[in-house]
């Protein structure tokens, strides 16, 4: 017999059975009977955030970090409409979050009720899926089936809008095993496929591994199976910038990031190679740069868990469409049944070229002078916390670009930025999350300062809670990516892309009662951060940097892989043309 | 996380033919649909064709299985076979989206729209109308002492082609059901 009980019930119950442990949300006339149930239990914590983005970056960012779905919870109307970025942003980025929504109630529903809003209609399109529940009875099978979906075949976010009259309604609960479904991504990859893959990896002499984001989201099975398939073949491997920490940065056989700002030997490799085998990667317009250019002379496979990833914008030879892990230990297996050859005197050739590229040494900048180089901050931010259990979020800009270079990462799930959507702001609620999830972990934010205000409220949740989240700033004044693009396509004319009227970060710290640090000499940046470490607590870390430098190496938009820019020169207002200007 | 039980022949929302054949050329290709009968689900699949900019040509939709919970939506589309293969991979991802065909590729297929056609005029258009009428098999469903309706069903094309002989012959307006399509032979 199943339990009677009321909507609002259902849905904590439902959580609690799912598994839930933390919920980020905030409250409003249409969830009121949710967050009534909230308060007469203790099983799952309420991290009542400051504004409803908030609340869905910090479930992406808790899910990402955990490998579990994230949960918001978000009024009717403007609460809604708050949290459509969020699920915007995990959408792009494949994260698996369940956001429910209070509505108003059925029988007011199309009346432009009070704090209404279309939100199934208006999170149609960013969402995996959505439902509107008018029915009690069905109300916890939906929120079972959310989770399901929110978490197989490729992750992503869904929204539940729930009536309020559904929640303070009395239903029948349904167990998660007696519900049904339909949908079952196919996970195991076509074993003919798998086998020319690994008939290819026989006899390639360039080749390399190109990995993404659906590695880490395949969990860390994948990773595990990766590492093992990159040792045992002696391939290098370059990864996009979601999938950063799948192979650790310390591995002998690491390139390197690819893509618009990636190293210069992995995005030389991509171009040269002869056998690209890219795994849970889409083949962004950021890794691609000009598609009629891309990796010319290569055979491509692309093992992906959507179908509709392979051959969207590059056609592939190889198409395997299966679970990334799934996929990898059939690929391990094949390839060493069949002998675990590889064209070995090839391969060693094409390591030595590729050990060419890096004597370039792309990433390399001297410090000279009173002022502090991004680069300088985030190397130096890298020395001093690498040994720790660390997890970065960043914003987005000039620093986050700078801080996948300058960073490394040994293990999945210890990165989270925004990549497809590119929202800045993400990265502190983002960092919030994270820390609700590993709460005794390092947990930096590493954050533009424009990007940082958009957010900033948040300090007031990271006080609530005692969250120590570090919010290290590289503070240039200037809307940065934007100032880069202005001074490379448009003749330096800087249109707004100056932060005026900033804030004082440190009295904005202390403001909320945390701590805030000033540093602008590179010569006391070390003792800063330590302090900034060793404090036990929320910290802003106003880092004043150098005001116009630029991220290099750069690919210019329109342009192939091989056509990089790798620092100012007298040429770079020249680099782009008019048929690369129109893109992003 | 608790599992859920997944329906014996659940669709794995797989992959069509992942092997491309890739050619500028486009192609016109009738694609039917069968989801479930959901509010939601007709503007998930409309707003998926507005929001990737691909064309629809036709699109008519109806519930199949009342107790089956069931419509079908029959599109017709044209595109780069990339465009084609991209569109048919991104109506299966969706949730309620139970399978995707492509009557076009896969094997023989019938089509058929009906329309309904009002034409007025007198003496002998109005005798060459109905001669027309008769050689295409439409019928009369409404008729004045100036005026008919004509009900035909056909292809696109022989409806198309009626089209163009009513229009001298006084033709008012035209509604169109848009295509529905089977595949051939005795399996579904
Ligand atoms: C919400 C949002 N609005 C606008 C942009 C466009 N944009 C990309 S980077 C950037 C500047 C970011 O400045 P800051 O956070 O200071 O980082 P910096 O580049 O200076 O390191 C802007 C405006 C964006 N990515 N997201
Ligand atoms: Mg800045």
């Amino acid at each position: 017999m199943s339990k009677s009980m009321t909507g609002a019930r259902m849905v904590v119950q439902a959580l609690i059975d799912q598994g839930v442990d933390t919920v980020f949300g905030y409250p409003g006339g249409a969830v009121l009977p949710i967050y009534d149930e909230i308060f007469q239990q203790n099983s799952i914590k309420h991290v009542l955030v400051r504004h409803e983005q908030g609340a869905v970056h910090a479930a992406e960012g808790y899910a990402r970090s955990t490998g579990k779905p994230g949960v918001a919870l978000v009024t009717s109307g403007p609460g809604a409409t708050n949290a459509v970025t969020g699920l915007t942003d995990a959408l792009m980025d494949s994260i698996p979050i369940i956001v429910l929504t209070g509505q108003v109630p059925t029988f007011m529903i199309g009346s432009d009720a009070f704090q209404e809003c279309d939100t199934v209609g208006i999170t149609r399109p960013c969402t995996k899926h959505n439902w509107l529940v008018k029915e009690t009875d069905k109300l916890a099978a939906v929120m079972h089936e959310a989770f399901h979906i929110a978490t197989s075949g490729r992750p992503g976010p869904v929204v539940i809008d729930i009536p309020k009259d559904v929640q303070f309604a009395t239903g029948k609960y349904t167990e998660a095993r007696q519900v049904e479904t339909h949908y079952n991504p196919q996970v195991k990859g076509d074993m003919e496929m798998i086998t020319e893959l690994a008939i290819a990896m026989e006899t390639a002499k360039r080749p390399l591994f190109y990995t993404g984001g659906g590695v880490i989201n395949s969990g860390p099975a994948a990773s595990q199976l990766l590492r093992e398939l990159v040792a045992a073949t002696g391939f290098p491997i370059t990864s996009t910038l979601m999938g950063l920490g799948s192979y650790p940065a310390s591995g002998d056989n690491w390139l390197g990031m690819l893509g618009m700002h990636g190293l210069y030997e992995a995005n030389m490799a991509m171009h040269d190679c002869d056998l690209m085998i890219n795994i849970g990667a889409r083949f962004d317009d950021r890794i691609t740069g000009r598609l009629d250019a891309f990796s010319p002379g290569s055979k491509k496979a692309h093992i992906d868990i959507d179908a509709s990833s392979i051959n969207k914008v590059i056609p592939v030879d190889i198409p395997i469409l299966g679970d990334v892990a799934h996929v990898l230990e059939d690929l391990l297996n094949v390839w060493k049944s069949r002998g675990r050859k590889t064209n070995k005197e090839s391969v060693q050739k094409w390591w030595h070229q590729i050990n060419d590229w890096r004597k370039v040494d792309c990433l390399s900048f001297e410090q000279q002078g009173k002022v502090i180089k991004p680069q300088y901050a985030l190397s130096r931010l890298e020395a001093l916390t690498k040994k720790h259990d660390r997890y970065i979020t960043t914003e987005v800009g000039q620093h986050q670009m700078w801080a996948a270079q300058y960073l490394g990462f040994e293990d999945p799930n210890r990165w989270m930025t925004s990549g497809g959507l590119g929202t800045m702001g993400y990265g502190f609620p983002a960092s919030i999350g994270v820390q609700m999830g590993h709460p005794d972990a390092l947990v930096i934010n590493v954050a533009g300062e424009a990007s940082w205000l958009m957010n900033m409220q948040e300090l007031g949740t990271a006080m609530q809670y005692n969250l120590p989240v570090k919010q290290f700033i590289l503070n240039n004044e200037r809307l940065g990516m934007v100032r880069q693009w202005q001074e490379l396509l448009h003749g330096e004319r800087y249109s707004s892309s100056w932060s005026e009227s900033l804030p004082d970060f440190v009295k904005l710290a202390e403001a909320f009662g945390a701590k805030g640090i000033l540093c602008s000499d590179p010569a006391d940046l070390d003792d800063a951060i330590m302090e900034m470490l060793n404090h036990d607590g929320p910290v802003l870390f106003d880092c004043l940097v150098e005001k116009h430098e630029n991220c290099y190496p750069m690919i210019p938009s329109g342009k192939p892989h091989n056509e990089m820019l790798l620092r100012d020169s007298v040429d770079v207002g020249k680099a782009i043309k008019s048929d690369g200007a129109v893109m992003v | 996380m608790s599992p859920l039980k997944i329906k014996k022949g659940a669709t794995s929302h797989s992959a069509y033919d992942l092997r491309p054949t890739f050619s500028d050329k486009e192609e016109r290709h009738t694609l039917a649909v069968l989801v479930e009968n959901e509010p939601g689900v007709l503007s998930r699949v409309i707003g998926l064709f507005a929001g990737r900019g691909y064309n629809i040509d036709s699109l008519t939709v109806a519930e199949v299985d009342h107790l089956g919970h069931r419509s079908r939506i029959t599109i017709v589309t044209t595109g780069t076979p990339q465009i084609i293969v991209q569109i048919k991979a991104q109506l299966g991802r969706f949730v309620d989206v139970h399978a995707v065909n492509d009557l076009t590729v896969e094997g023989p297929s019938v089509e058929r729209e009906l329309a309904l056609f009002k034409v007025s005029g007198l003496g002998n258009d109005r005798i060459e109308a109905i001669r027309l009428a008769d050689i295409f098999r439409a019928s009369v469903v409404d008729s004045t002492l100036e005026s008919f309706v004509f009900e035909i069903t056909g292809t696109p094309e022989k409806i198309d082609a009626f089209a163009d002989l009513m229009r001298p012959l006084g033709l008012q307006e035209i509604a169109r059901t848009g295509v529905a399509a089977l595949s051939r032979g005795a399996v579904a």
